[in-house]
């Protein structure tokens, strides 16, 4: 197949589409001038004011905070979640339950965000650091079992079973032989809760209280009054961990990738 | 039910000696799947030491047999008894057989050494007998050099070996083999094949075969029990099996044979007279049938023997008719020859002297004929 000169400018056109914006609020980022539409001259004076910003640190800080206890939560119960659906066969509600973890993926979260408002009232909890925490951990925790699960639909069952064969209980068998099997799974989902929970918003403004402002929130509140540099040189910060963690992952694949072909090819040359 | 045929290929008969006890004992065993039936009131004995095989197509129950003995299923009614104990409700870790997987199942995560380690660890042995069981282990199975290799990085044979030489670590009762060699070529498949009973012998354990390959399990097998829709049809060795078929379903299941259907004309004097569509049959048995049974004959190609000329008597067993087809394995010629009724008959003939012109070609009006000791009268 030939790539045309039509070909060129739709791809040109959707890439311009994508990265346009973000390109800008990189570029902005490294703006002298104060005012956020005026060119005055590179610096990284923003990247440094940022960092005596208490209340975006305070926010940063939470946010990640949030973040890796959500998604290691959500990560547990989403791989508990797919283990129970994709092993103990029929049992009664099955078909409901399967549905019920694709649910919250396509619940707009405007109404996630209020379900979880209207629960924590009606418990009478203080809401804070720790309502974020639980509300992340039920929308992170369906990504985390779709992830999972799809990897143990091709999981060889004899392995288990060889396990067990050789002596192994049932409880050490998933220790020694499942976990570090659907390990890289795992681990894709985790980074994919710790990437959702890191950028939402709905959700955390409706579960959050005082003293619990993630970075989201906070961006977005100060935005309302005006878009500071430093909100810029935050925001570019985040889509370098995102970019960072989107490359490390496929490296990490392309090279496992190549490991298992240079395998094959060194089992090959062995022969018999 | 099966003939007397004389000394069989090794003196193991333990399933002769009416005082001997079994090993393993299926008792009345049926396992459903839902509505399906996978094994039907089935019941088996196998002796210790010997190597014993499921032979049957997919889906006849074999493979479910041996995982209710490994225990990964249980059964629906029935006992299982291993040296006279019952064993139903132990769980797979505390049975003492170990199986080798058909898809060889070794953790990709863990070298050679580990995979073979990985059941003597579960024992909690000492650090020292491991490794010199480990060592012992590929030292058996010839792969020393691979000790420190992950599974990916093996062929398919070496996986093979390491499979079993995993499952034979810890010195199992009964070794379970799930079609061992259905991933191997043919070459490798038959060089496993004497190297499987070699270490049987020397290890003197009880193993049991389940395969597909009637051929694989012909050459490996003390016993051989045939397997069709979740009950057995004949329980013999290789030789039985072959040379005195119980059934219409053995026969055909177990090499080539030809395959006619008549009715019984006399049983006398040691022999049973057939007729099948005017071709008339003697065969030198008397079979439990009596006149008018409506019974087949069935005799192996290569017991007919093929000829431009008509026999002294073309009026028993012989059968006249043009050749359509002429198979060239190699070893065999295989004459396919149909007469004027459109019955189909099949002879092999040894291809005895090389690059010979060979005498008969299509569309030679050929006889076939037989010794009345050579055929069979198969009544169901």
């Amino acid at each position: 197949m030939k790539f045309t000169r039509l070909d060129a400018t739709v791809l040109t056109l959707c890439f311009a589409f994508l990265y346009i914006p973000i390109l800008i609020l990189i570029i902005y980022s490294f703006n002298e001038s104060k005012l956020v539409t005026v060119w005055g001259g590179f610096s990284l004076r923003w990247y440094r004011d940022m960092w005596s910003n208490d209340g975006l640190m305070d926010a940063a800080w939470i946010t990640l905070r949030v973040g890796v206890l959500s998604a290691s939560l959500g990560t547990i119960l989403g791989t508990l979640a797919a283990l129970a659906l994709t092993r103990f066969g029929r049992f009664h509600g099955r078909i409901l339950f399967s549905g019920m973890i694709y649910a919250p993926l396509v619940m707009p979260e405007v109404i996630t965000g209020l379900s979880m408002l209207l629960l924590f009232v009606s418990l009478n909890v203080d809401r804070g650091f720790w309502t974020v925490v639980i509300a992340h951990t039920t929308f992170t925790m369906c990504y985390v079992a779709i992830v999972v699960q799809s990897r143990l639909y091709t999981f060889d069952r004899s392995l288990e079973e060889a396990a067990l064969d050789l002596g192994c209980t049932p409880f050490k068998t998933f220790f020694v032989i499942t976990l570090p099997l659907i390990l890289p799974a795992v681990i894709s989902g985790w980074m994919l809760a710790f990437t959702l929970s890191l950028d939402d918003l709905v959700i955390a403004s409706f579960t959050t209280g005082p003293g619990a402002t993630t970075l989201p929130i906070k961006i977005y509140s100060q935005v309302r009054l005006g878009v500071t540099p430093e909100i810029n040189a935050i925001s570019s910060i985040l889509v370098a961990i995102v970019t960072c963690g989107v490359i490390v992952t496929s490296l990490l694949t392309k090279s496992r990738e190549l490991q298992r072909q240079r395998d094959e090819r060194a089992a090959f040359r062995a022969g018999g | 039910m099966a003939k007397s045929l004389g000394p069989v290929k090794r003196k193991f008969t333990p399933w002769t000696d009416p005082n001997e006890k079994p090993f393993i004992r299926f008792e009345n065993i049926t396992k459903k799947f839902g509505d399906y039936t996978a094994i039907d009131d089935l019941t088996l004995d196998i002796y210790e030491r010997e190597f014993f095989s499921l032979l049957g197509p997919s889906g006849c129950g074999k493979t479910t047999l041996m995982r209710m003995l490994a225990g990964f299923e249980d059964p629906t009614s029935g006992r299982i008894l291993l040296q006279g104990k019952d064993i139903s409700g132990v769980p797979p870790y505390r049975r003492p057989t170990n199986m080798m997987f058909q898809s060889y199942a070794l953790f990709p995560h863990m070298t050679v050494e580990k995979n073979i380690a990985f059941g003597l660890k579960q024992d909690g042995l000492p650090k020292d007998e491991i490794t010199a069981r480990v060592a012992e282990m590929l030292k058996l199975v010839q792969l020393s050099q691979f000790a420190g290799r992950k599974p990916s990085q093996l062929s398919g044979g070496q996986r093979q070996r390491v499979a079993l030489a995993r499952s034979l670590a810890k010195k199992p009762k009964v070794l379970l083999l799930d079609e061992p060699l259905g991933a191997l070529d043919k070459k490798l498949r038959e060089e496993t094949q004497f190297e499987l009973m070699d270490i049987q012998t020397k290890l003197g354990l009880t193993f049991l075969i389940v395969t597909h390959d009637q051929e694989e399990a012909m050459t490996v097998s003390d016993r051989i029990a045939v397997m069709d829709k979740g009950i057995i049809k004949q329980v013999a060795t290789p030789a039985e099996i072959y040379e005195a078929p119980n059934s219409r379903y053995v026969a055909d299941f177990i090499g080539d044979i030809n395959i006619v259907e008549g009715k019984v004309t006399a049983v006398a004097d040691g022999k049973t007279q057939l007729d099948c569509g005017g071709m008339k049959v003697a065969v030198v048995e008397e079979a439990h049938c009596a006149a008018g049974d409506e019974v087949a004959f069935a005799i192996r190609p290569e017991k007919v023997s093929i000829s431009l000329d008509p026999p002294a008597d073309g009026t028993v067993n012989a059968f006249h008719g043009e050749v359509w087809d002429i198979g060239y394995l190699g070893d065999f010629s295989v004459f396919i020859v149909h007469d004027e009724n459109g019955r189909v008959m099949r002879a092999a003939q040894a291809n005895i002297a090389r690059l010979v012109d060979r005498p008969i070609t299509f569309g030679d009006m050929v006889w076939l004929t037989w010794k009345a000791e050579s055929g069979l009268v198969l009544t169901n």
